[in-house]
């Protein structure tokens, strides 16, 4: 049998919801009383940004579904009527391609935030995994969400991305037949990827930035410094360096929304394609199995993993090595927080080894997007083995550089406030 | 007004008209469009069902949608843009058959996304580009596609051009002939300053068709960008002001 | 203590509790604008979208060939719309049975200004009656019975002695006359609705329409 709840001393209304309902203790416990270092700076903005761009993503996708077909027959056709004949359709529509391209953009500077500072090291490994998941399920989900509209490049990438998993020794071809529920990119394909784009991974997104979130509100957040605040607290048991969520993360994280969304308004509205880069022009045209797009390039947000699949020459008679090579490139992300073996946490007091290593990895990162961008030729695929051996190097060798580097001493107290 | 003769006139100073750099692709051509110019909207409109619609569609444009948008009376639309039996809400569909591919090789394309798919810089130079071939079915080719199966529709107002070959050295260093450009070879009913105009306002009108509402979702930016703007700078100020507690 | 003071007396100045209410005040209140711009876009997505709108457009109709005491069905936003050609001498006792009638007026029953001002005739031009073959019972598509006096013309049913013409609802037996007005006691509550319809012509009829269309 469950304690009765203790009285949160509200009266009216909340009083009675609160004996039924934990509402103030929540409130509470997750956001007027849930203390947070007080240093956040600029990088600490993505991760409410991110929450909003989900809530986008979930609004403007419930009402494009409104009047979407899932049909190889209709789906075009669909698109065109929403952005032409339904009232709005236009703007919701824009609203759903920017915002897909934007949580990309988010995620992938929050996730910077984490190297920067330490937030996968213990005890937050499991938030870092909670993240890693909900990257690899945006990742489904924004491939998915691209062969919806069913144009030409909806069509081929799909195609080209599928095949992939033909690669895999004895189970590939069946495997491929498997996921497209047909022999050939089909309505077949469309519509098991409807449903799961519109109910099955958004559900799972759900559950896992809950998850995400209560993973990090039973450690508490990181900082810039990397330190601990809930080592010294006050007398009431509240980290000295520690301020209330509400109102001072609540307004702050308001300018941030607010920032984001001037961005985010003038991209719809004068740049919706932004220069075909969010909405890709072969894509105006229906998808049509017997003429592929002069260039086929996966949207910009995969184009660094994509880079290093073409990186990958055949050997023995198979591609499976470019997969695998791609493929490790997410799973050694999991394994960061066991890979970092620095003492300290944030870069403010690591040395220069990490320094560098940290900015090769982000430029090797970039070029590799633009590398997959590119057609394979010129200076392109030298590029793109370069960078790809810098991209594992910043992981693989982890372990070594972390422990060798000088670290600089920690302070006790957090410097300085956001 | 002025600035426009003085583009078309600059960009055709060289009588014949030669695209390319040495060993270089063929650049299209800007066209320098603008969706707000009504004028250019309607020519573009009118010129597009005399010419194009007998073949292409633009099923994703309304009649009604059109005549709105590009402020064309209703008696207009009906006595110089509409030649079918079709009703006002209905999408431009030309009168071509399902097997038109047997007459021409391929189906003539629908053209309501053309301006999204390559651009209306393309669709104004392509009109722009066709010479003389006498190795063609219809005896022409075109600069921007090669091997199209599209007849010189703009003959008639354009005049015919012929090709320009500029000897160069392949990868083997050997010689050949490449296709550097067009010249003009007999007179159309239209100058060639006209043509220019002409080929823009095509090229602006699919521009519009691709999509209408480009032009109000622009002027709506502004004031949503504005107001933001102010919501930024708002919380911006009741930030700073909660924060002065922090220390 | 914790790194807020909100008694900031220790730096020799107090907080400013009017200043953060106000630019609360505002910042709440341009939020709040900002969310009903925001919610416009999607409410009015529900709105019947321009295909709709040209799905239910007027639909004309040629009455010119029918015969008096004949009627003529079309669609129209997915309904059945009649039209019922009637002599002169039907339009002369139009107004003899209005005590038989639940709403002889046409007060509670739906149809344009123009048709409940025309009375009895209840259309804009008496010799043909326009309206939609939708029982007000529970929608049922009603039957033509337009002959005065002649029972049994309706599948085996006895429309009584004084049937002054008009129809039948064979679901559930409601009748009415041939202004598509309900007798008394019928399950059906109101009149036949009318809907809005125009002449453009003698005999061409544009449903849905208000105004005289323009010349097409």
């Amino acid at each position: 049998m469950a304690a009765a709840p203790e009285s949160t001393g509200e009266t009216g209304l909340l009083g009675w919801i609160d004996k039924r309902f934990p509402l103030t203790a929540l409130w509470r416990s997750q956001v007027a009383e849930y203390y947070a270092p007080k240093n956040f700076n600029f990088w600490y903005y993505f991760g409410s940004l991110a929450l909003l761009v989900l809530v986008n993503q979930l609004v403007t996708g419930i009402f494009l579904t409104m009047n979407y077909k899932p049909s190889a027959n209709e789906a075009f056709a669909s698109v065109e009527y929403i952005m032409r004949d339904v009232n709005w359709g236009w703007l919701i529509r824009y609203m759903h391609t920017t915002g897909a391209s934007a949580f990309f953009i988010v995620v992938y500077l929050h996730m910077f935030r984490a190297l920067l500072y330490g937030s996968h090291r213990k005890p937050r490994e499991l938030l870092w995994i909670f993240g890693c998941l909900i990257f690899v399920a945006l990742m489904a989900e924004g491939f998915m969400g691209y062969v919806l509209p069913w144009g030409n490049m909806s069509f081929w990438g799909a195609q080209v991305i599928t095949s992939l998993f033909g690669s895999l020794p004895v189970v590939g071809g069946t495997l491929v037949d498997w996921i497209r529920g047909d022999y050939v990119i089909s309505d077949a394909t469309l519509n098991r990827f409807f449903a799961l784009h519109v109910a099955a991974v958004p559900i799972a997104l759900i559950f896992l930035v809950i998850a995400h979130l209560m993973a990090l509100h039973e450690v508490g957040s990181n900082n810039p410094d990397g330190i601990e605040i809930k080592k010294h607290k006050d007398a009431n048991g509240h980290p000295l360096d520690g301020i209330p969520f509400h109102p001072y993360y609540s307004v702050k994280d308001l300018v941030g929304v607010m920032g984001f969304l001037v961005i985010f308004a003038a991209i719809i509205f004068f740049a919706p394609t932004f220069g075909g880069l969010f909405l890709e022009s072969p894509n105006f045209s229906p998808a049509n199995p017997l003429q592929t797009p002069p260039h086929i390039a996966p949207v910009w947000y995969f184009t660094p993993y994509y880079a290093m699949l073409r990186a990958v020459p055949s050997f023995a008679g198979t591609q499976v090595w470019g997969v695998l090579v791609m493929g490790s490139s997410i799973v050694v992300l999991f394994l960061v927080p066991w890979l970092d073996r620095s003492p300290v946490n944030s870069i403010r007091y690591r040395g220069p080894i990490y320094k560098i290593m940290l900015a090769i990895f982000v430029v090797s990162f970039v070029i590799l997007g633009l590398c997959g961008l590119k057609p394979p030729s010129g200076i392109y695929p030298l590029l793109a083995k370069i960078c790809t051996a810098l991209y594992f190097a910043f992981f693989l060798l982890m372990p070594w550089y972390t422990r060798i580097d000088r670290v600089k001493p920690v302070p006790e107290r957090v410097t300085g406030h956001g | 007004m002025v600035k426009r003769w003085l583009l078309t006139a600059i960009a055709l100073l060289p009588a014949g008209l030669v695209l390319a750099q040495e060993g270089g692709e063929i650049e299209v051509q800007r066209a320098h469009t603008d969706i707000k110019d009504l004028e250019s909207l309607r020519r573009g409109a009118h010129d597009f069902m005399n010419y194009c619609s007998g073949c292409h569609s633009i099923a994703y444009l309304r009649y009604n949608r059109m005549a709105e948008d590009l402020k064309i009376p209703e008696k207009e639309l009906s006595a110089n843009l509409m030649f079918t039996s079709q009703k006002p809400f209905d999408g431009i569909v030309s009168a071509m058959p399902a097997d038109a591919a047997d007459w021409f090789g391929k189906q003539p394309p629908d053209l309501s996304l053309m301006a999204r798919e390559k651009g209306p810089d393309y669709i104004y130079s392509y009109l722009k580009g066709y010479y003389v071939d006498a190795t063609r079915l219809w005896g022409v080719n075109n600069v921007y596609l090669p091997g199209t199966a599209m007849p010189d529709v703009v003959a008639t107002v354009q005049g015919l051009q012929q090709p320009v070959f500029k000897s160069e050295k392949d990868a083997n260093g050997s010689d050949h002939m490449v296709l550097r450009g067009v010249d003009a070879l007999t007179k159309g009913s239209l100058s060639p300053v006209e043509y220019d105009g002409f080929a823009r306002d095509i090229a602006n009108f699919l521009d519009y068709a691709g999509e209408p509402v480009k032009a109000k979702r622009q002027s709506l930016g502004v004031f949503v960008t504005l107001f933001l703007l102010v919501g930024f700078v708002l919380a911006y100020l009741l930030k700073k002001e909660y924060w002065k507690d922090v220390h | 203590m914790s790194g807020v003071t909100v008694d900031r007396v220790q730096h020799g100045e107090a907080v400013d509790q009017s200043r953060r209410r106000m630019l609360t005040l505002a910042t709440a209140g341009f939020g709040a604008v900002g969310v009903a711009f925001a919610a416009v876009p999607f409410i009015s997505s529900w709105q019947p979208s321009v295909r709709a709108k040209a799905l239910g457009a007027p639909v004309s109709v040629d009455a010119s060939k029918l015969e008096v005491g004949q009627m003529l069905k079309v669609v129209w936003r997915g309904q059945p719309v009649v039209v019922v050609r009637r002599s002169k001498a039907v339009i002369d006792t139009l107004g003899g049975h209005n005590d038989l009638l639940a709403d002889p007026n046409s007060d509670h029953s739906l149809q344009p200004g123009y048709v409940k001002d025309a009375g009895a005739a209840r259309a804009r031009n008496p010799e043909y009656w326009v309206g939609l073959a939708v029982c007000t019972h529970l929608g049922c598509s009603p039957l033509g019975a337009f002959e005065p006096n002649n029972a049994f013309q309706v599948a085996g049913t006895d429309l009584g002695q004084n049937w002054p013409g008009g129809f039948y609802c064979p679901c559930h037996g409601s009748k009415y006359d041939i202004s598509g007005r309900v007798f008394k006691s019928m399950p059906a509550p109101t009149n036949l609705t009318v809907p809005s319809y125009t002449f453009s012509g003698d005999a061409r009829i544009v449903i849905g329409e208000d105004e005289t269309p323009k010349s097409s």
